[in-house]
């Protein structure tokens, strides 16, 4: 319930919320979690595996029980961490992991069957018989543990990255952190503060602690005005380092407040990769339960989460609270309790030393060991040396000492190191370069020293930067030690929760070290304590102490488990931000990229480009009747194609014929200008890499075409070829892909069409086969090449790109006047399978210049980049699988490219593999399906009839083998 | 006879004012890579001073003026922006018309930098990237060239089929930000 007094929070505004369909009402500056507790909302979730009730235990992003769903629909938001979200107006919030209510959770039936699901059991029950683990057990294992869920529906919500930059990045403002970083920004350095709150202060904002005279929230307040009135701050609250990587990079989710998330276009979060020169941890630490049975009742909480409601939020987290810690926290519980007007039923100190000036019902070396209630805490049991006595409480406050966030030090794969005076691990010295923890994370608890160790991180931290540090007055504030006496475990019946997230038990534990996973990492797999959501933030070293009492062993000896990033669950949407749909990777749109969608082309992807797959004409209802069109178009008058996206490099330089000698097989210093040549690339291994034309346009310039594929391949090749094997030559390259729209005019009637298209006419005399050169097209400098990948007699024709797609149209236009019109990838394709050209489906990496049947096109005269790999005797093997063309000759007509090929009466097995189809498409001009591939000693078998077998589709098909170019083998067409 | 139209890459796709920033096409005139031969560097230099006003820029830097800049465009690589290349750099290094080649955006307003700093990982502080300071560098998943102009004004220049995607990316960004300067 809400109590008098000021927090913060602001009575002035309300807001409505609803939690599992009932409307509450909360106060701007709560979270759900405090809004739940005001309004006495007790049971607020299940548990994953025994759907045990349980309630809010902490109030921060450590929480493992008050997971909540939010929102509905495609924006529903699964396992949120109610402390960990600011209520906003409208908010709702649903309980998960219950069926059919929070209150009547049928599931809980498993809570019953518990002596029988402890840790091991699905490895010990479901084994047998295999084949129903897949189909049967998991399923229903998982219905019934789990968490929330996704909607399964496309989240239309925006999340965004970003990259930050900074010499120091303080993470947490406490007063650690604070004070870092206002030494840090007096001193010059840029500085980005960050800290998972709503506000700076840290734990400042949840005790009554003063800091220099003032409360510890007004200063921190005030430290955070002087802090970005330095100008050189940066204060980013709601956000939560996720991850310490390489170089200074930390992974950073930040949440948006909720009335800018609701504005158009906003972002609900944003992923920052900050990259710091260095940085300081000041993460704080994390209050520790203490396990004894049926601790995980709601109502029984942390400590110094009960302060944090009664102080910050004003929330009494009970009518009557019961203390129970082994240090001087628990007093101070107490004592804030009893200040806030709370009534506290029990104050129990483990400790038998232990004394208290308050005035409440005090058990020094007392301890609880048991609790009652149903859906809340109602009483407790006190075991002392008098023996045990039950009394009521609805709260629990309960402290075991307190655990540093060392969880950031752990990312680079640093081990933490046992501190034994606070019973706890701290991070070790240097475990993240550059990074330096300080304050509570590094286990200086008291707020002095905080103060102290906040100022001497910063100090060393500008040092290393090189800057001069500020004098610094050590603030005044508390710093009374913690006095802390271990205690893990309260011994006796029930069960005695550690990981209340993945329901794991003493008992869990001990039976893991009986059955002998005794080593820590195989506790941990075994139990699965600490792989649930909150990452064993409260449960790891409680767990592991238990274990090293079961082995009979110390903690630093049993060692811990470690941490790896995210410390806090970060949604996929915050960390692929952008990559929804078309998001996920750059357009590359040609100029006639406009005119062909127009047209009703389909387009295909092309690496990062679109290209038409066909146009479609009226009353065709299928593609293939489109694809057939446009072979017969080419075939027969003029087709179009933009063949703008394969890749163009400038060479340049009097060593340009040289360099292309020695990255192609064959020679280029011999090419003549004006002319054009078919090149083949080897990679270093002697594989073939790349094919295409270069042309000489100049004495010392060049222009190759490389795949479109490989174009970025094929220019990086060349960078390392020139920075790292020919650094002599004197040659420059450049991508000119983007400059020039280009478009393949094939057909017949090809040179009729450029000759309307042209400002000047050309002829088979100055225009042969294979020649290139200047040309005009109505005023404007293009550039002209007679070559052919259809076969045909064929031209490809250059603008500078604004041109592109007026060049476009009026070449469509001509050519359908023409009995012509444009063509696509389909029928492209068609057309160099009928003439046996290769793609990158036939040379995929695997395949050599000997195997395409090029092995003649490497020059024995001169080196070349991958000869003496190709010369190898396995890369020459006739036995080797060669390209050899295919058609159909049984009663299946259909060849499937990935298909493989065997000989006619073996069986379809691997071992009698024969190669395999890279390329198909149906052939309109020879009235049947033609293939590409790979058969062993294929050239020697021409005529051979093989069968393709396609073990997906199950499909079989007995094909003839034959040459690969099965169009005007002469090549006639292409030339006058 | 035929008569050719040209369109700018960006023609239809911008400008666009999303809260205080604008992004608009800019018009660049010629723009020609400018890649020196062997030793030629120190002559380059002095011809691209002789001929146009301004040395040549070394790395993440650019020299000249509005309408005729310099602008360093990787190893050993000046893109010159603005006048058609003087025929006597010939010379001293390989030239190559890139007028077409490149969609060209300028970025303006308070939170520029606040929207570059969604789509670039590169280190943006005023003391790091200067007025004149240049980058080639990604643009989330493509690859840009960067330029602070002023203050608060930055050039963007991407592989013209990329023109589309440019324009979403920048709109998103700068939704992003508006959104969180609003009232």
């Amino acid at each position: 319930m809400r109590i008098e007094g000021a927090g913060l929070i602001d009575r002035d505004r309300r807001l409505n919320f609803r939690f599992d369909g009932r409307s509450y009402e909360g106060l701007a500056g709560d979270t759900l979690a405090s809004a739940l507790l005001a309004n006495d909302v007790r049971l607020v979730g299940r548990s994953f595996k025994y759907h045990r009730p349980r309630g809010i235990l902490t109030a921060g992003s450590e929480e493992p029980n008050a997971l909540v769903t939010l929102g509905s629909g495609a924006a529903q938001e699964p396992n949120l961490r109610a402390p960990a979200l600011e209520l906003f107006e409208g908010m709702e919030a649903r309980s998960q992991n219950r069926w059919p209510s929070l209150q009547r959770d049928l599931l809980a039936i498993n809570d019953l069957a518990a002596p029988f699901l402890g840790a091991g059991f699905y490895y010990k029950t479901f084994m047998w018989p295999k084949s129903f683990w897949e189909r049967g057990y998991e399923p229903l294992i998982r219905r019934a543990a789990g968490l929330g869920a996704l909607s399964g529906q496309h989240n239309r919500d925006v999340y965004e990255k970003a990259f930050a930059h900074c010499d120091l990045l303080v993470i947490g403002a406490g007063p650690a952190g604070l004070i870092s970083a206002l030494t840090a920004a007096r001193a010059g350095a840029d500085v980005i503060l960050v800290d998972e709150d709503v506000r700076t202060g840290g734990r400042l904002n949840a005790e009554t602690h003063e800091i220099d005279g003032m409360p510890g929230r007004e200063w921190a307040e005030e430290i955070t005005n002087e802090l970005l009135e330095t100008g050189n701050a940066r204060v980013m609250t709601r956000t939560t380092v996720t991850g310490a990587h390489d170089q200074g990079t930390y992974g950073a989710l930040e949440k948006l407040p909720p009335d800018v998330a609701a504005r158009a276009g906003a972002p609900l979060e944003t992923f920052w990769r900050i990259v710091a020169r260095r940085a300081v941890l000041a993460t704080g630490a994390i209050e520790r339960p203490v396990a004894f049975a049926n601790n995980d009742r709601p109502g029984v909480m942390t400590a110094s989460a009960v302060r944090a409601y009664v102080n910050r939020w004003r929330v009494a987290t009970g009518r009557n609270v019961a203390v129970f810690g082994n240090s001087d926290d628990a007093h101070r519980t107490a004592a804030d309790l009893i200040a806030a007007g709370v009534h506290v039923s029990a104050l129990v100190d483990s400790r038998h030393h232990a004394r208290t000036g308050l005035d409440v019902p005090f058990y020094p070396g007392g301890q609880v060991c048991n609790t009652d209630g149903r859906h809340g805490l109602e009483a407790i049991t006190i075991a002392t040396a008098a023996g045990t006595e039950k009394l009521q409480a609805e709260c629990l406050a309960v402290s075991g000492g307190w655990n540093p966030a060392v969880h950031l030090s752990c990312h680079l794969n640093a081990r933490p190191v046992w501190k034994p005076d606070i019973a706890a691990f701290v991070p070790a010295d240097g475990a993240v370069p550059g990074m330096w923890p300080a304050g509570a994370c590094r286990g200086e608890f008291s707020t002095r020293a905080c103060l102290v160790d906040g100022i001497g991180a910063a100090v060393d931290a500008l040092k290393d930067l090189g800057r001069r540090a500020p004098h610094m007055d050590v603030p005044r504030a508390e710093d009374a030690p913690c006095g802390l006496a271990p205690l893990w475990h309260v011994p006796g019946k029930g069960r005695a929760w550690l990981d209340f997230q993945n329901d794991v038990t003493v008992k869990d534990v001990r039976q893991a070290a009986m059955e002998n996973f005794r080593s820590v990492e195989h506790m941990k797999r075994y139990t699965t304590q600490g792989m649930a959501p909150d990452q064993g933030k409260n449960s790891n070293i409680g767990a592991l102490a238990v274990l090293a009492d079961a082995t009979g062993r110390g903690i630093p000896e049993t060692g811990t488990t470690t941490f790896r990033p995210p410390y806090v669950p970060v949604s996929i949407a915050a960390l692929g931000a952008g990559a929804q749909g078309q998001g996920f990777a750059p357009q590359r749109l040609t100029t006639s990229d406009k005119a062909s969608r127009r047209r009703g082309a389909p387009m295909i992807e092309v690496g990062l480009w679109y290209r038409p797959s066909y146009f479609p004409a009226p009353g065709e209802t299928h593609w293939r009747q489109a694809c057939d069109r446009e072979v017969r178009l080419v075939r027969e008058a003029v087709g179009i194609a933009d063949v703008s996206t394969l890749g163009k490099i400038d060479i340049q330089g009097p060593d340009a014929g040289r360099f292309l000698d020695f990255v192609y097989t064959n020679t280029f210093s011999t090419l003549k200008p004006g002319r054009v040549r078919y090149g083949l690339m080897l990679r270093e291994d002697g594989h073939v890499m790349d094919d295409g034309t270069t042309a000489r346009l100049g004495d010392q310039h060049y222009l190759m075409t490389t795949t479109t594929a490989a174009a970025g391949e094929v220019m990086r090749h060349l960078e390392f070829v020139h920075q790292g094997l020919l650094p002599d030559c004197d040659v420059r390259f450049v991508s000119v892909t983007e400059q020039w729209a280009q478009f393949a005019v094939a057909g017949p009637k090809s040179r009729d069409l450029l000759n309307e298209v042209l400002d000047h006419t050309i002829d088979g005399q100055t225009w042969p086969f294979m020649a290139c050169g200047p040309v005009r097209v109505g005023g404007i400098e293009g550039r002209l090449f007679r070559i052919s990948f259809s076969g045909e007699h064929a031209y490809e024709l250059a603008v500078p790109a604004r041109y592109g797609e007026s060049l476009f149209r009026d070449l469509v236009s001509r050519a359908e006047g023409m009995g012509g019109g444009p063509y696509g990838m389909e029928a492209l394709n068609v057309m160099r399978l009928e003439k046996g050209f290769i793609t990158h489906a036939e040379i995929h990496g695997r395949t050599t210049a000997f195997d395409i049947g090029m092995e003649r096109m490497v020059s024995p005269n001169k080196d070349c980049i991958g000869k003496a790999a190709a010369e190898r005797p396995g890369l020459t093997d006739p036995e080797r699988e060669q390209l050899v063309g295919l058609k159909p000759v049984g009663a299946v007509k259909m060849l499937i490219a990935g298909a493989h090929l065997f000989d006619k009466n073996a069986s379809a097995v691997r071992e009698n593999d024969q190669g395999y189809i890279t390329s198909v498409g149906f052939s309109p001009t020879f009235g049947h399906f033609l293939g590409l591939g790979f058969l062993r000693n294929g050239r020697a078998r021409h005529g051979e009839v093989v069968r393709m077998v396609d073990h997906l589709g199950e499909v079989e098909t007995l094909c003839e083998v034959q040459a690969p170019v099965q169009f005007d083998p002469e090549g006639g067409r292409t030339r006058d | 006879m035929t008569r050719l139209a040209a369109r700018t890459p960006l023609q239809g796709l911008l400008s666009l004012t999303v809260g205080d920033q604008t992004v608009t096409e800019a018009d660049c005139g010629f723009m020609t890579s400018i890649a020196p031969w062997r030793g030629q560097d120190a002559a380059l230099s002095e011809a691209l001073k002789a001929a146009h006003g301004m040395s040549a820029p070394g790395p993440g830097r650019i020299t000249g003026r509005e309408g005729a800049r310099a602008i360093w465009f990787g190893q050993r690589m000046i893109l010159l922006a603005g006048p058609a290349p003087d025929p006597s750099l010939a010379a001293h290094a390989a030239l190559t018309d890139q007028s077409d080649a490149w969609a060209v955006a300028r970025l303006q307003g308070p939170q520029a930098r606040e929207v570059l700093m969604r789509l670039t990982p590169i280190d943006l502080r005023d003391g790091v990237f200067k007025n004149g300071h240049t980058a080639r560098t990604d643009l989330r998943h493509m690859m840009a060239s960067i330029t602070r102009l002023g203050g608060q004004s930055y050039q963007i220049m991407v592989f013209r089929a990329f023109a589309q995607t440019l324009a979403h990316d920048l709109q998103v960004a700068m939704e992003g930000v508006a959104a969180r300067h609003e009232g």
